[in-house]
C-alpha cells in the first residue's frame, strides 16, 4: 500500500447566492496516493471544479467551504492562513485549468511570467532563467516560445506552458481541470500521452477532473464517479470497467458512442437536480430506472462492494 | 442520385484586418461535395478545417468567393437575398451555441411564432397554436410551461431542443447541424441526436451534420467527409471510413478516441504538433509537417483528390499510381 500524499475528509461546500444555498460539493471523502492518478468524472453540476478548487482553497465567493478537511501530509490546508496557502499553491499542490488563457497574462512574455513565478517561490534570480528552459523543454516546446506572447501560441502550447508551470516546483499534488477540453482530439492525446509522462518522470500523483469517462478509463488508476455533489462510485480504474455497479455510472458508460455497433447510445431521461432545491433520498432516484421507495426517502451510504470499490447506491446493500 | 445540396469547387477568403494590415484567410478551399435526398453527411474536422463555413455557405449565408452553389437543381451561388428568403424555409441551421440561437429578450415562444409570420402570413392564433405544438414536438412538455420562458431560464438541453424545434417549424427538407450536441453533457446529447434523427425521418429531411466527433458520426451518417485546413481530405461511406480509413489525417483522428480507439484495431497514427494557421498553411500537402509518412514529394506538391474506388476518393500521395 503506497502512501496517501493526500486525504479529504468529508468535505462539503456550498454556495450562498441570491436564488438560494447551492449544495455543490458534499460529504466527499479519499485519499489520493502518491503516484496515482485519480479521475473525478461527473457532468456539469457534479461539482467536480468546485471539489478541484476546494482542495487548494480556492472556491470563489459566494462559495464557502462549511465543513471537512483536506490533509496534505498531516497538515489541515483549509486551516491555513492565506500566506501559507500562497506559499503551498505551486509548490507543493498546483493547478492546471481547462482554459489556458485564465492562468497566463496575455501582456507579458512567458519567459517573464514563469520566472515571476519561480522568484514568488523564493528561486534564485540567476538560476530561474534554466529552469524555465528545462521545464519548456520537458513539455515539448522550443526554447523560442520562452519570449512568445501567450496569443502568438496555439491552444496545445498554451496548455504546455502551463503544465510546465504546474510541474516546475516538483508539487506532490497536480489538479488538472478538464486540461483538454478546450482543445482538439488529436491535440487532447497529446496532452494526455504529456500528463502521464510527468506522472512517470516526477512521480506526482494527479487529480484529473474530467466529463469524459472514456478518458478518465483509459488514463487514471482510479476513477470517482460524481453527480450533483455526491460521490456515486469510486474504484480502481480495471475494477469498475468490469465490475461496474452505481446505475448512473452504467448511464454514463452507455451514453459512450461504441463505434463499431452503430447503434446509437443510450440517454439518461431527465435533466440534472437544482441543487438549490435537490430531491430527497438519494439526488439520482428521479433519473434512475432502478428507484424504489427507499431511494426517494432515504441517501445512501457509501458501502465496500469489493477490495477498494465504493457504490452510495441501496441496491448494493 | 437525386441531391440536395452541391457544392462545386467551393472557395471562402475572408479578410481580417489587424492593425490596418490587411490579411486573407482562406477559410475554405476548393472543395465539392454533396448531399444526397435523405442522406445524412457527416462532416468531421478540427476547428480552423472550415467545416462550419462550408454548412454556412451550403445554405447561402455565405456567399463563397469561387466555385458554385447548389440547392436540388437551382444555382443559388448569386441569389440575391430578396430570392433567397423563399428558399430559407426549406433550409435550416442549427448552430452549435444554442443560447446565441436565439435572442436572449425574448421568449421562446416569441422566438418560434416570429418565422411563421414572416414566411407563412399566419394569423397571430394560428401562429402560436403551431409553435406549443412545435415545443411539444421537441419534447418540452407542458409547451405553456416552456412558450412564456426566456433563453436563460432552460438549461442547455432543453434550450437546444427550443432551437431545433425554431429550425423545424417552417418544416424545412434541408438541415444544417453545426456540432449541435458539443456543448452538451453526455448523458443529455444522445437525446438530442435521436431527436434529430426522427423528426429527420418524420419530415424526410437531408442532413448535413458537422462535428468534430468522429465516433459519433459512425454511428448516424452515410457517408463522411473529412476535413483539414479547408481541404476535403478524404470522403466515402461511413462503413469504410471508420473500418478501413485510408488518410493518416483520418486514421490518426480514429486512433485519438479515448477508450473506444482500441475496438476497431486498426492501426494507430500519431500526429506531431497542430493543426497550424489557415493563413498560412503549409506548402504541398497541408498535413506533410505533422505526418509521420510524409515523403518528399508530400513537401512540394499538393496530392490531387484522388478516386480510389466508387464512392471513396483521398487526397494523399500514398494512394496514388501514376
Amino acid at each position: 500500500m503506497r502512501v496517501s500524499v493526500l486525504e479529504v475528509k468529508d468535505l462539503w461546500v456550498k454556495y450562498y447566492t441570491f436564488s438560494g444555498i447551492v449544495s455543490a460539493v458534499s460529504g466527499v471523502s479519499f485519499n489520493l496516493r502518491k503516484g496515482e492518478m485519480l479521475a473525478v468524472v461527473g457532468e456539469s453540476g457534479s461539482g467536480k471544479s468546485t471539489l478541484g478548487l476546494a482542495l487548494l482553497n480556492m472556491v470563489p465567493k459566494p462559495g464557502k467551504i462549511v465543513k471537512g478537511e483536506v490533509l496534505l501530509g498531516g497538515v489541515n490546508v483549509l486551516k491555513l492562513t492565506p500566506e501559507e496557502i500562497r506559499k503551498i499553491r505551486g509548490s507543493r499542490l498546483s493547478m492546471v485549468f481547462q482554459d489556458p488563457f485564465t492562468t497566463l497574462d496575455p501582456l507579458r512574455k512567458i519567459v517573464d511570467q514563469f520566472e515571476e513565478f519561480l522568484l514568488e517561490h523564493g528561486f534564485d534570480k540567476s538560476k530561474s532563467r534554466s529552469i524555465v528552459k528545462e521545464y519548456l523543454e520537458a513539455v515539448g516546446l522550443p526554447e523560442r516560445i520562452m519570449y512568445s506572447y501567450p496569443h502568438q501560441l496555439s491552444g496545445g502550447q498554451k496548455q504546455r506552458v502551463s503544465i510546465a508551470m504546474a510541474i516546475a516546483l516538483n508539487p506532490e499534488v497536480i489538479i488538472a481541470d478538464e486540461p483538454t477540453t478546450a482543445l482538439d482530439v488529436v491535440v487532447q492525446k497529446q496532452i494526455m500521452d504529456l500528463i502521464d509522462y510527468i506522472k512517470g518522470k516526477y512521480g506526482s500523483s494527479i487529480i484529473l477532473i474530467t466529463h469524459d469517462l472514456a478518458l478518465a478509463l483509459e488514463r487514471a488508476d482510479t476513477v470517482m464517479v460524481m453527480y450533483g455533489g455526491y460521490i456515486m462510485e469510486y474504484a480502481d480504474k480495471k475494477e469498475l470497467l468490469n465490475n461496474m455497479k452505481h446505475p448512473y455510472t452504467k448511464a454514463l458508460f452507455e451514453a459512450l458512442p461504441r463505434i463499431t455497433t452503430r447503434i446509437l447510445p443510450k440517454s439518461l431521461p431527465g435533466y440534472p437536480p437544482d441543487l438549490r432545491s435537490p430531491p430527497q433520498g438519494c439526488i439520482f432516484h428521479p433519473r434512475c430506472e432502478y428507484a424504489t421507495e427507499e431511494c426517494r426517502l432515504k441517501r445512501p451510504v457509501m458501502i465496500e462492494v469489493g477490495k477498494g470499490h465504493f457504490v452510495a447506491c441501496h441496491l448494493y446493500r | 442520385m437525386d441531391v440536395v445540396s452541391k457544392l462545386v469547387d467551393v472557395t471562402m477568403d475572408f479578410e481580417t484586418r489587424i492593425f490596418g494590415r490587411k490579411r486573407r484567410v482562406r477559410a475554405v478551399d476548393r472543395v465539392s461535395l454533396e448531399v444526397r435526398r435523405g442522406e445524412i453527411y457527416g462532416l468531421v474536422g478540427e476547428s480552423g478545417s472550415g467545416k462550419s463555413t462550408i454548412g454556412r455557405i451550403s445554405i447561402r449565408l455565405y456567399k463563397p468567393t469561387k466555385g458554385r452553389v447548389f440547392y436540388g437543381k437551382l444555382d443559388i451561388t448569386e441569389l440575391p437575398e430578396s430570392k433567397l428568403r423563399y428558399l430559407r424555409r426549406e433550409m435550416q441551421l442549427i448552430p452549435q451555441d444554442p443560447y446565441g440561437a436565439i435572442n436572449p429578450i425574448q421568449t421562446i415562444g416569441e422566438a418560434l411564432v416570429e418565422p411563421l409570420l414572416i414566411h407563412y402570413k399566419l394569423s397571430k392564433d394560428e401562429a402560436v397554436e403551431q409553435a406549443h405544438r412545435a415545443l411539444e414536438e421537441v419534447g418540452l412538455h407542458p409547451s405553456t410551461e416552456f412558450f412564456t420562458r426566456r433563453p436563460r431560464e432552460l438549461s442547455g438541453g432543453q434550450l437546444q431542443r427550443a432551437v431545433i424545434a425554431r429550425a423545424m417549424i417552417l418544416k424545412p427538407k434541408y438541415i444544417v447541424a453545426d456540432e449541435p450536441t458539443s456543448n452538451l453533457d453526455a448523458s443529455i446529447r444522445t437525446s438530442i441526436i435521436k431527436l434529430l434523427l426522427d423528426l429527420r425521418e418524420k419530415y424526410e429531411q437531408s442532413l448535413l451534420f458537422i462535428t468534430h466527433d468522429i465516433a459519433l458520426l459512425s454511428l448516424i451518417a452515410n457517408r463522411i467527409g473529412v476535413l483539414y485546413l479547408a481541404q476535403l481530405f478524404e470522403e466515402g461511406p461511413t462503413e469504410k471510413i471508420v473500418k478501413n480509413p485510408l488518410h493518416p489525417y483520418t486514421k490518426a483522428l480514429l486512433s485519438a478516441i479515448p477508450l473506444l480507439s482500441d475496438e476497431l484495431g486498426l492501426e494507430k497514427v500519431y500526429l506531431k504538433g497542430e493543426i497550424g494557421d489557415p493563413s498560412n498553411p503549409p506548402r504541398g500537402c497541408r498535413l506533410h509537417p505533422r505526418c509521420p509518412y510524409a515523403m518528399d514529394k508530400c513537401k512540394t506538391e499538393e496530392p490531387p483528390l484522388i478516386m480510389v474506388n466508387e464512392g471513396r476518393s483521398v487526397k494523399c500521395w500514398l494512394y496514388y499510381n501514376s
